[in-house]
């Protein structure tokens, strides 16, 4: 069971929220003329990494907003958590 | 090699079976190979024994970091089937069934191949109605398909609920009657003992740490155990596909993702067919052994872990008391977790790169273990003659550039949603 440590409501179980997915992926700027290649490296190209990565979680079952989690693949821990909009430095 | 047969069983009989030929060496890694196929498991063991018994190319190694078997092949609930709608994996699939069909004399290895039927259940007059057509569709690819209504389901599976207030009735099941299960353990060392017999080098233990690409092409890899050389490097890695392409600056339409599957303590034959639940995702047979062999969900999140959660199994197995009320009364024996190549659509890749000599094969999500056979064999093909076949020719990889994408459930590109 992961314990995720919502940024609005603080520490929950695994069962209240639902995966969003890797959070670095950047949508291409809207009206921006861009290649095939960016257009998929956005939609389905995913580097799948092992060890940190950055991923969005909705807070379904709580105050239903997504956040971001940094956890760790293959031990999951989960080594911080930030608000949606939070800029991660 | 010695043949596995009654007479050399009765013969080694009299020396207390002492004196049986290894199934397989264990080489040390030569200095070049024509081929180097990377992956010990069972579309790797058996891409092998399909390019040097297809192709006649036995200058062969596969390379595995831990030992053959350990993965995915050793960790599915062994489900065979081809009870698809696209013609692409339908094709594919049902080319796969023949091979199958035959694999314990071809491998002189009983693989136990039990071709006991499937039956995927229907809780709504809409899924009848998409089970009627996706039967339709296998119909007319060749493939067995029978329309069952409730009565019918009832008569071959009646431990299962049939109850009128349930959440989700039974309201028929769509059944592939050829499909059925195998086993998997069977299935590597069958491929593992022929491919060695004809000349491949099986080498365990020997992790690929890089890859040595000039002008293009592929010139060899550097393991742990030395580097070879080799024009050729056939990807079978499933879960761990990601962390060899990272080495190739490539990024590929894959996430890893981890399923659990489980067993409860062995009982007496109950159920002889595998049913799946189709108001989730819930599948179960019962092996020979009498353990009930069950699946389902993914555990939701990206993972390395080859371990699973316990939210997930318990909201899996929910969905089996649902359906069959007789398994709260089972202890489970074991469960575990395997790592799963979740492509963006759903349906495999087995192709060429933009790197010449390194072919890929990947993308196999939850259903790798049935396409083993044809897998190995397509591959083998597209390694041996640079070119992919008919059979793997849909299974591209920029099929999800130009929108040629193969989804067979309609998810999309959100692979964790099963």
């Amino acid at each position: 069971m992961l314990h995720i440590k919502c940024p609005h409501c603080g520490m929950r179980s695994q069962n209240e929220f639902s995966y969003g997915g890797d959070a670095s992926i950047k949508r291409p700027q809207l009206n921006k003329e861009i290649s095939d290649e960016e257009w998929d490296n956005f939609v389905y190209n995913r580097k799948s990494l092992r060890g940190k990565h950055l991923e969005l979680w909705q807070h379904l079952s709580g105050c239903r907003q997504w956040i971001k989690v940094e956890r760790d693949t293959a031990t999951h821990e989960i080594f911080n958590t930030y608000k949606a909009d939070e800029e991660i430095t | 090699m010695q043949k596995y047969s009654i007479f050399n069983l009765v013969k080694n009989a009299f020396s207390n079976h002492e004196n049986w030929d290894l199934a397989w060496k264990d080489p040390t890694p030569k200095e070049e190979y024509d081929v180097v196929i990377i992956g010990g498991g069972g579309h790797g063991l058996a891409t092998a024994y399909y390019l040097a018994k297809e192709h006649n190319i036995t200058k062969v190694a596969i390379i595995e970091k831990g030992w053959i078997g350990g993965g995915n092949v050793g960790r599915n609930t062994t489900i065979i089937r081809s009870n698809y709608m696209h013609d692409e994996n339908a094709l594919f699939s049902e080319f796969g069934m023949d091979l199958w069909r035959k694999m314990s004399q071809d491998l002189n290895y009983n693989v136990m191949f039990s071709p006991r039927g499937i039956i995927n259940l229907a809780h709504s007059d809409a899924q009848m109605n998409t089970y009627a057509r996706r039967g339709n569709s296998m119909r007319l690819n060749g493939i067995d398909a029978v329309l069952l209504n409730r009565e019918q389901v009832k008569e071959i599976i009646p431990m299962a609920d049939f109850s009128e207030n349930v959440r989700f009735p039974i309201f028929g099941g769509l059944m592939q009657p050829s499909a059925g299960t195998a086993r998997h353990d069977a299935v590597a060392w069958g491929y593992a003992r022929q491919a060695d017999s004809m000349g491949v080098d099986i080498i365990q233990n020997c992790e690929v740490t890089g890859f040595d690409v000039i002008a293009g092409k592929i010139n060899g890899i550097r393991t742990s155990r030395g580097n070879i050389k080799t024009k050729k490097v056939g990807l079978c890695v499933a879960g761990s596909t990601n962390i060899l392409a990272e080495k190739l600056n490539m990024t590929l339409p894959i996430e890893t993702h981890l399923l659990q599957a489980c067993v409860s303590e062995p009982v007496k034959p109950i159920l002889d067919r595998v049913v799946t639940f189709g108001a989730g995702h819930f599948y179960i047979s019962q092996s020979d052994k009498g353990e009930m062999v069950m699946g389902g969900d993914l555990d939701g999140y990206n993972s390395y872990a080859q371990r699973g959660n316990l939210p997930t199994l318990q909201h899996v197995l929910t969905e089996g008391i649902a359906m069959m009320p007789f398994l709260s009364k089972l202890k489970m024996l074991r469960t575990w977790g395997g790592i799963m190549d979740m492509s963006m659509d759903g349906s495999p890749i087995i192709d060429k790169t933009h790197i010449d000599g390194l072919y890929l094969n990947c993308g196999w999500c939850y259903g790798g273990f049935k396409a083993t056979p044809a897998s190995g064999w397509t591959f083998a093909h597209t390694i041996a003659q640079d070119r992919v076949h008919e059979l793997n020719a849909g299974f591209s990889l920029n099929r999800f550039s130009t929108g040629h994408l193969i989804d067979e459930k309609g998810l999309g590109t959100k692979t964790w949603i099963s």
